[in-house]
Formats: structure tokens, C-alpha cells, sequence
């Protein structure tokens, strides 16, 4: 028996605006999300600095390129004028926004705005391959762990195989692979150069990652009683699965969702600092870090800007995913984590 | 370096090779090449208190193949020079006397005879192998059928000139030289039969192509198993991947210091796979002695001021340059060719590789200074004899005039950090010009050989060419010919599969000329220069100077122009 409300009594919050509330309560978590959003809107602004404060291309080559330093004309690229005379050096930090903040790359780019293209890449990158590990690991897992069976061992194999190999390992022979000709499977195309050949390659190496726990948490789902009761009763499955099952198991993979996303955008670096991961002439944070490698004694800042951005960026993230994870998974912080 | 003095200097050659086909030999080791027999004085005396200790090299990558007639890179060609002998060598002194050819295995300069056709040696004697065997007639003569059994890659450009070698190109596996090559073993005599004169044969015979190797070699590339030498040393190791330690070959007894002087460390270790910048640091403190690899660029600073007493830097005759694959779109297209000449601005690519003290723009083929080099700049703004500026108005028009803008072309580069940041550059310039353009970097164990096969389908490599010998044909002819075009083979060093048939014609008659007028000849080579620039295979790039930055405790450091540093004699002691 139900009875309507009465009026003047305030109804109950829903479970995600408690679970909202508490998450704004977490003082470390909103420290995390407000240096994300500062990072996000960086990089969304990247265009902005490029075209109307820098005014230059980051992805054009400026060897020959000349700068304004303290009102005189500069090369992008000094040559150098003692001793034997040899090397050139890009020209370093200068400070002023509008010209080369963070100094040049050996191309004469830009690195202030390579930087803010680079988030934007590497951001991509990380939160596409995240949500599309977290979609895909949970499919796998709800049906795996439901179906049973043969259905279960198959999957549960194939899970076992991915799992067993070193994952930055398999990430670079299928990038190594892919690179050659991109990806053609059926319908899905994806071109050599295309972002979407990193982040497809790094959610699928993840989905392992997500699909045994979820898999694990359908296990014990399917024998509740609530599910036996359903079953009983006569309902279709898939209304099982999307009614009674993915509702439980949905904020478990939320929590992933964040430190997916910095462990993508870590993998996503990595790969493309081993030049097997974003193509040039697009900029990622690790193709920046790469192309400074070169220049570490003259010009580190071309190195330490994304490499403090990664490290700043992948910290937030994994502080918003305690925050989220304590959130909606309150008994997770007993066990020891998710 | 001023033009004639290299003009001079093949002129020299020439002049004593033809000479000598008027005069008889001795056996008495002498040279009847009035460059070799002058130039004795050169040749410093050995110096034992130095002798002993291990020289310790760096390159970021091993280059491939360790035989002789098969690999063709400098890096290794360099380390033959102490390794392997033909019947005739260079010159191993520094400077600009590095460019005459000396006898080596021949007693003396050949006997030139049949209007010079016939180069007739002889044999010096008490020569063994590092495998203990005795050097005889038989190894000569076999080592000349394998430069085709193996598909030497200047099989068809050095050597198609022997009797009986159309029939090996053709039929590698089964040649025979019966009538090219022929050993009389009694009178310790090798002859070899050319069906034209070639004026530059002596040259082609002192590379490591000729080299000499004991007739029961593979008849096929030996790779990483190192094959018997002559030299000084010999290979006791090799793992491309790890490092190659050549240690004293004891049979080895100096001939002719000239030729093939007896070195100096017992051993020397050759390690691969270290970064540019760590190869730096090595050297740096000691840990290495030498490294091959062009010091990366943020370090080039700090080894000009600090580390400037261990820098050698020397001239090269070289150019480092953009091969466009004439039978692959776009560069099927004559005006998408020209386009990237005009566009690419060639004092960036020399900021890129280091600076104005390191590298100069280039416009043509043939280096300044090389026989046959016209200054001449067909593809600089505003024209001229050098290079001004590149004109990137006048490339977008002749790509739009091309219709191949909006298409793919891949750049295949090296992975060492001065290629690939001028890929990079090379791939930001297309993009401009409205290509969609990509990168690959290959390591350079593989690169040079991939981007010479077709089956590859490379559209734009960047590559380098350094002087075989001093002479014009060894660019152009080597690198543009018809006959260097083997399409579906790893040996295809005309890397653009340019082949115009009218151009193949003109160069023969240039060879034909060298014979009676080098000067006439070099006019020619000149021109040609020109017309085929004017073809646009390739893109010249930059003429590179050479850095060689060794430790301190290095001592004896010698340039050859022909091979570079002579590895074998720097002492560690």
C-alpha cells in the first residue's frame, strides 16, 4: 500500500543527488575537478590563443621564422655564435603571451600552443577511450557474469588473453600493426593517422580491466533474490538486465570512469612518446614531451610543460575518482578500494 | 674546397691510368700512377709506442649486412677500409691525397692494354686471409663473379662493364666470368676484360664492392656471419641488434702502408643502440671514444664550446636529399615534382641539421666542388647561381596547375632525431602546399634498404649520398640511371625510379669522353646535372660538413676525403 505525500513534507533526495551532495562535500575531490575544468577550458581555448594572442600555427614548421623579444627581431631558431659556431637553439620562455610564452620546439612552433592542442588531444583521447572501455568492459562483463555457461568461459578466456599480456606491450604491437594501414574491421574503418586509431587501441586493451569486476559483481547479482524473484516471474531477460542488473552495476563503472581516463591519457602519452600513438603533425602531451627529448640541455621546458601537465592532469583524476568512488561506492573505502 | 683541385684530381687519376696503359709494370710493388708514387711522403711511419688497447665506437643503430660486396653505407664502408682489400685501394692518408688509388692486393697499378679494355694485375705475394688460407689468383676471380652472384648493389652500375656481366645481372645465381675475368695462377696474374674503356674502373675497383674474400664464400649475402678479411682486423662478433668487436686479424703483415697500414688499438668494439644524446655523453666522459651518429642538435652547442679541441669538423662531398617516386602519384607529375623544389627552403633544413657551419644549401646533383659541378640554382627565388629563398607562391601554383593537391604522400625517414626533425619540417612544408601528408620513421638499420624497394611503395624518402669516388658518373650515373633502377629489389639506389632513356644516352657518351677529355667531360656531367634537376627526381637538400667528436685520449686523427675517419688509425695510447 502506497500513500501520497503529504504536503508541506519535503520528499527524500533520489540516491545521485545524495550521491551529488556528498560529492561536493569532498573538499579534495572539488580541488581535483577545479583543476580539470581549469585544464579543460585551457585546452578548449587553444584555438583562441593560437589565432588571436599568438598569432601562429602550432602544427607549421617556423625554422626560418623570426620573433619580437623586448621590442627586436629574433630568429624562432638561433644559431649559435661561440666556439666552432655549431647548433642552433630554439629561442626559450619568453613570458609574453603573445610571443612563444614557453619558448620553441626544434620546428620553431609554438610550445605554449602545442601544449594547449596537445590537452585537447590528449584529453580526447583519454576520456573517449575511458567511456568506450567503460561501455564495452560493462556489456562484456553483465553478459558474461548473467549468460553463464559457455558464454562465460568464451568471453572469460578471451578476457584471460588480453589480461596476459603486458599491457603497454600489446598497445604497441597493435599501434606498431595499425599504423601501417589503420584498422579495417567490417564496417569499422578507422584511418593510419586518425585519433581514433589510439583510442580505439587503448579501450580495448582496458576492457579486461573493467569487465572482471563488473562480471564478478553480476555473479553474486544473478543469485539475489529480487533477480530470482524476476526471473520467476516470468520476465524477459534483457528487462532483467537493463531494469535489475545494469542499475547495480552502472555506479561501479562510473567509479572507473575517472581512473580510466588517467590511465588512458598515461598510455596514450607513453604511446606517443614512442612515436606509435598520435601521428604527427597533431600534438598530444607525449609527442610534445617527445619532440623535447631532443633539447633537454638547451630548452628542458619544451619536456617538463607536458610532462607537469600529465602528471598534474592524471593526479586530479585520480583524486575525483577516490571522490567518486567514496561517493557511490561507500563500502569500497572499507575494502580497500574498487 | 676550390673546384679544380678536385678537378685536378680526377684529372690526375685519370691521366695515370691512362698512362699506365701505355707503360708495362713492374712487380716490385712500385706504382706506375705518378700520384701514388708521389705521394709515398704522406704516408707517416708507424708508431709502436701507441699500439695496444681497445677503441670504443657508438651508433644508434648497427647498419645491416657485414659483407663487403653487399652492404653500401658509410658507416660500415668506413670500417672496411680496415678490414678488407681489392686489388687497388685509396689512398688511406688524410686530406686531398686520400683521393688517389694505390695498389693494394696488385703488386702494382695494373697493365692497361686493348685500348683499355684490359686491366692486367699482379698478385702481391704472402697476402693470407684471417682464416689462415693464402690469397690466391682463384679468390680474385671469384670474388668478382659473387659481386653479382650476391646482387652487389653496384652490380649493375660499377661492374656491368666486365665481360660476361650483362649474362650475370641476368642470371646472378649462375655466373660465370670465363671471359671477364680470368686468374693465371702459375704467373700470379688476375686480368680483367671490359667490353668499353672506363675511365673510372681503377675507382671501382678501390670500394669495398671489390673487395676481396676467399673463393669458398656464400653465394649469397653473408649478413651478420662476417666473412674472412685481409686487413688489419676482422670481425670476431656481430649482433646488429648489441654491438660488432673487430679485434687484430693475426695473419695481417703491413704491404703497403699506403694502402693498408697496420693499426693501432688490438681491439675494436663497435656498440650499437645507445640514443644520439647518450652517445654524446659517452664520448663525453670518456666511456666511448667516437660516435657515427651526427650529434643531436641541442648538444652541437656544448661540443662547439666546451668540448671544441675533440671536434673535427671537415667538408664533405655529399648531399643529403629528397628522392620523389616518378611512378607514384603525385610525383608521377612533373609540376608536383617541381613544386616541392621550390617550396622546400633549404636554409631551414640546414638550421635543422645544425647550422651554416655544418651544412650549406643545396642546389644541384653534384656537390660545389665535385668534377663536373656547375654553380647553378635552377629552383631558388629570384634565380641565380646560389640558393636565395625558397618560393612557396610559385609551388602552391604548381601544385594547383597539377591537380594533385588533396592527395597522400607518405615521407619515409630514418628515426635518428636530425632526420626525423627533418621529416617533420618536410612534412609541414606538404601539408602547406595541400597534401595530406604522414610521417614514418624507420630505424636506420632498415630504411635505406626499404625505401630502395618499389614494392614498398614509397613516395618521398629522405636519404643521403656520399661520395663512392671522385667522380661525376658516381652521382649521377649511380644514382639516376636506368640501370640503378631494379624495381622489387632491396638494391635499387635510384630510389626515385627515374629512368629516361635520352639522359641514360647522354651519360654514357659523358663516360665515353672522360676517356680522352675530362674537362669536355665534366661539362657534360654539368649539364646534365641540370637537366635532370630540371626533371626534378630528387630535391637537394643540403651539402653536409662532417663532425667527428672523439674522446680525449684519442690521438692520431687522420680525414680521409674518400672514407672518412680512419678508424684503424686512431691510437687509444
Amino acid at each position: 500500500m502506497t500513500s501520497a505525500p503529504t504536503p508541506g513534507t519535503r520528499r527524500p533526495p533520489g540516491p545521485w543527488r545524495t550521491a551529488a551532495a556528498d560529492l561536493l562535500r569532498n573538499r579534495p575531490a572539488m580541488a581535483a575537478a577545479a583543476v580539470l575544468l581549469f585544464v579543460v577550458l585551457a585546452s578548449l581555448c587553444a584555438p583562441l590563443y593560437a589565432d588571436h594572442i599568438a598569432h601562429t600555427d602550432p602544427f607549421q614548421s617556423h625554422v626560418s621564422g623570426t620573433t619580437v623579444v623586448d621590442g627586436r627581431t629574433v630568429p624562432v631558431l638561433t644559431p649559435s655564435s661561440t666556439g666552432l659556431g655549431l647548433g642552433v637553439t630554439p629561442i626559450g620562455p619568453t613570458w609574453d603571451p603573445a610571443h612563444y610564452f614557453l619558448g620553441a620546439d626544434n620546428q620553431g612552433r609554438d610550445v605554449m600552443a602545442r601544449l594547449l592542442y596537445g590537452g585537447r588531444t590528449s584529453l580526447f583521447i583519454g576520456v573517449t577511450a575511458a567511456l568506450l572501455t567503460c561501455v564495452l568492459g560493462t556489456a562484456v562483463g553483465v553478459v558474461a557474469g548473467y549468460a553463464g555457461g559457455v558464454v562465460d568461459a568464451v568471453i572469460s578466456r578471451i578476457l584471460d588473453v588480453i589480461w596476459a599480456f603486458p599491457v603497454y606491450l600489446l598497445a604497441i604491437c597493435l599501434s606498431v600493426v595499425l599504423l601501417t594501414d589503420g584498422l579495417r574491421l567490417g564496417p569499422l574503418r578507422v584511418d593510419a593517422g586518425s585519433l581514433w586509431l589510439p583510442v580505439t587501441i587503448i579501450a580495448a586493451i582496458y576492457v579486461p580491466y573493467i569487465a572482471r569486476p563488473l562480471r564478478g559483481q553480476v555473479l553474486v547479482l544473478r543469485n539475489k533474490e529480487y533477480i530470482q524473484a524476476a526471473v520467476g516471474s516470468g520476465a524477459a531477460t534483457p528487462r532483467i538486465l537493463r531494469r535489475e542488473v545494469l542499475p547495480n552495476v552502472v555506479p561501479t563503472a562510473i567509479v572507473f570512469v575517472p581512473l580510466m581516463t588517467a590511465l588512458a591519457m598515461l598510455t596514450e602519452s607513453a604511446l606517443s612518446f614512442l612515436s606509435v600513438g598520435v601521428q604527427p603533425p597533431d600534438a598530444s602531451w607525449g609527442t610534445i614531451i617527445q619532440d623535447g627529448l631532443g633539447l633537454l640541455y638547451t630548452r628542458p621546458a619544451v619536456t617538463v610543460a607536458p610532462g607537469l601537465l600529465i602528471a598534474l592532469t592524471t593526479a586530479a583524476l585520480n583524486v575525483l575518482g577516490d571522490g567518486v568512488r567514496d561517493t557511490l561506492d561507500p563500502g569500497a573505502r572499507l575494502r580497500g578500494g574498487v | 674546397m676550390p673546384l679544380f683541385a678536385r678537378r685536378g684530381a680526377l684529372a690526375a687519376a685519370t691521366v695515370a691510368l691512362t698512362l699506365t696503359a701505355g707503360c708495362s709494370s713492374s712487380d716490385s710493388g712500385s706504382s706506375s700512377d705518378p700520384s701514388a708514387s708521389s705521394s709515398g711522403s704522406g704516408s707517416s711511419a708507424f708508431q709502436p709506442q701507441h699500439k695496444g688497447g681497445t677503441l670504443k665506437l657508438v651508433a644508434h643503430a648497427a647498419a645491416g649486412s657485414l659483407d663487403p660486396q653487399v652492404n653500401y653505407t658509410l658507416q660500415y664502408w668506413q670500417l672496411y677500409q680496415s678490414m678488407y682489400d681489392g686489388l687497388l685501394a685509396f689512398k688511406k692518408v688524410g686530406g686531398d691525397r686520400s683521393f688517389t688509388v694505390v695498389p693494394d692486393l696488385a703488386a702494382a697499378m695494373p697493365k692497361v692494354t686493348n685500348g683499355g679494355r684490359t686491366y692486367t694485375f699482379t698478385l702481391r705475394k704472402g697476402i693470407t686471409f684471417s682464416n689462415g688460407k693464402a690469397l690466391t689468383t682463384d679468390d680474385v676471380v671469384a670474388s668478382f663473379e659473387r659481386v653479382f652472384k650476391v646482387s652487389s648493389p653496384t652490380a649493375g652500375t660499377f661492374y656491368n662493364g666486365i665481360v660476361g656481366a650483362d649474362a650475370c645481372l641476368k642470371k646472378p645465381a649462375s655466373c660465370t666470368l670465363p671471359k671477364g675475368v680470368t686468374g693465371d695462377a702459375g704467373a700470379n696474374t688476375v686480368t680483367v676484360n671490359l667490353t668499353a674503356p672506363d675511365p673510372e674502373f681503377a675507382y671501382k675497383l678501390a670500394v669495398p664492392h671489390a673487395s676481396v674474400v676467399p673463393k669458398d664464400s656464400p653465394a649469397k649475402d653473408s649478413g651478420t656471419k662476417p666473412l674472412p678479411t685481409t686487413g688489419p682486423y676482422m670481425a670476431a662478433s656481430y649482433d646488429p641488434n648489441r654491438a660488432l668487436k673487430l679485434v687484430r686479424n693475426p695473419h695481417f703483415k703491413e704491404w703497403s702502408r699506403e694502402a693498408q697500414p697496420q693499426g693501432y688499438p688490438d681491439a675494436i668494439d663497435y656498440t650499437f643502440g645507445q640514443t644520439v644524446e647518450s652517445e654524446v655523453t659517452a664520448v663525453e666522459n670518456g666511456q666511448a671514444d667516437w660516435m657515427y651518429d651526427a650529434p643531436p642538435a641541442d648538444r652541437l652547442d656544448e661540443i662547439g664550446t666546451k668540448y671544441a679541441s675533440q671536434a673535427h669538423v671537415n667538408p664533405l662531398t655529399a648531399f643529403w636529399y629528397a628522392t620523389l617516386n616518378v611512378n607514384m602519384a603525385p610525383f608521377d607529375n612533373k609540376l608536383a615534382r617541381q613544386a616541392i623544389n621550390w617550396a622546400v627552403d633549404r636554409s631551414a633544413v640546414v638550421r635543422l641539421y645544425g647550422g651554416t657551419n655544418l651544412a650549406s644549401p643545396a642546389c644541384t646533383i653534384l656537390p660545389p666542388g665535385f668534377p663536373g659541378h656547375v654553380d647553378e640554382c635552377a629552383y631558388t627565388k629570384g634565380g641565380g647561381t646560389t640558393w636565395k629563398a625558397a618560393d612557396l607562391a610559385k609551388a602552391k601554383e604548381l601544385v594547383k596547375r597539377s591537380g594533385t593537391a588533396g592527395q597522400e604522400v607518405g615521407i619515409v625517414v630514418q628515426d635518428d632525431d636530425v632526420n626525423k626533425s627533418i621529416g617533420q619540417y618536410l612534412q609541414s612544408l606538404l601539408t602547406q602546399l595541400g597534401y595530406k601528408a604522414t610521417l614514418k620513421p624507420l630505424s636506420g638499420n632498415i630504411q635505406f634498404t626499404y625505401i630502395q624497394n618499389t614494392k614498398n611503395k614509397v613516395q618521398l624518402a629522405l636519404t643521403s649520398w656520399y661520395q663512392d669516388y671522385p667522380a661525376a658518373s658516381d652521382f649521377l650515373n649511380v644514382l639516376l640511371s636506368c640501370a640503378s633502377f631494379r624495381p622489387g629489389s632491396d638494391s635499387s639506389i635510384n630510389i626515385s625510379g627515374f629512368c629516361d632513356k635520352g639522359v641514360d644516352a647522354r651519360m654514357r657518351t659523358a663516360l665515353t669522353t672522360m676517356q680522352t677529355d675530362p674537362a669536355a667531360a665534366n661539362k657534360q656531367w654539368g649539364a646534365l646535372d641540370q637537366d635532370i634537376m630540371a626533371e626534378s627526381p630528387v630535391v637537394p637538400l643540403i651539402n653536409p660538413k662532417m663532425i667527428d667528436f672523439t674522446s680525449t685520449r684519442v690521438g692520431n686523427y687522420q680525414f680521409s676525403k674518400q672514407f672518412y675517419m680512419l678508424v684503424g688509425q686512431l691510437w687509444v695510447k
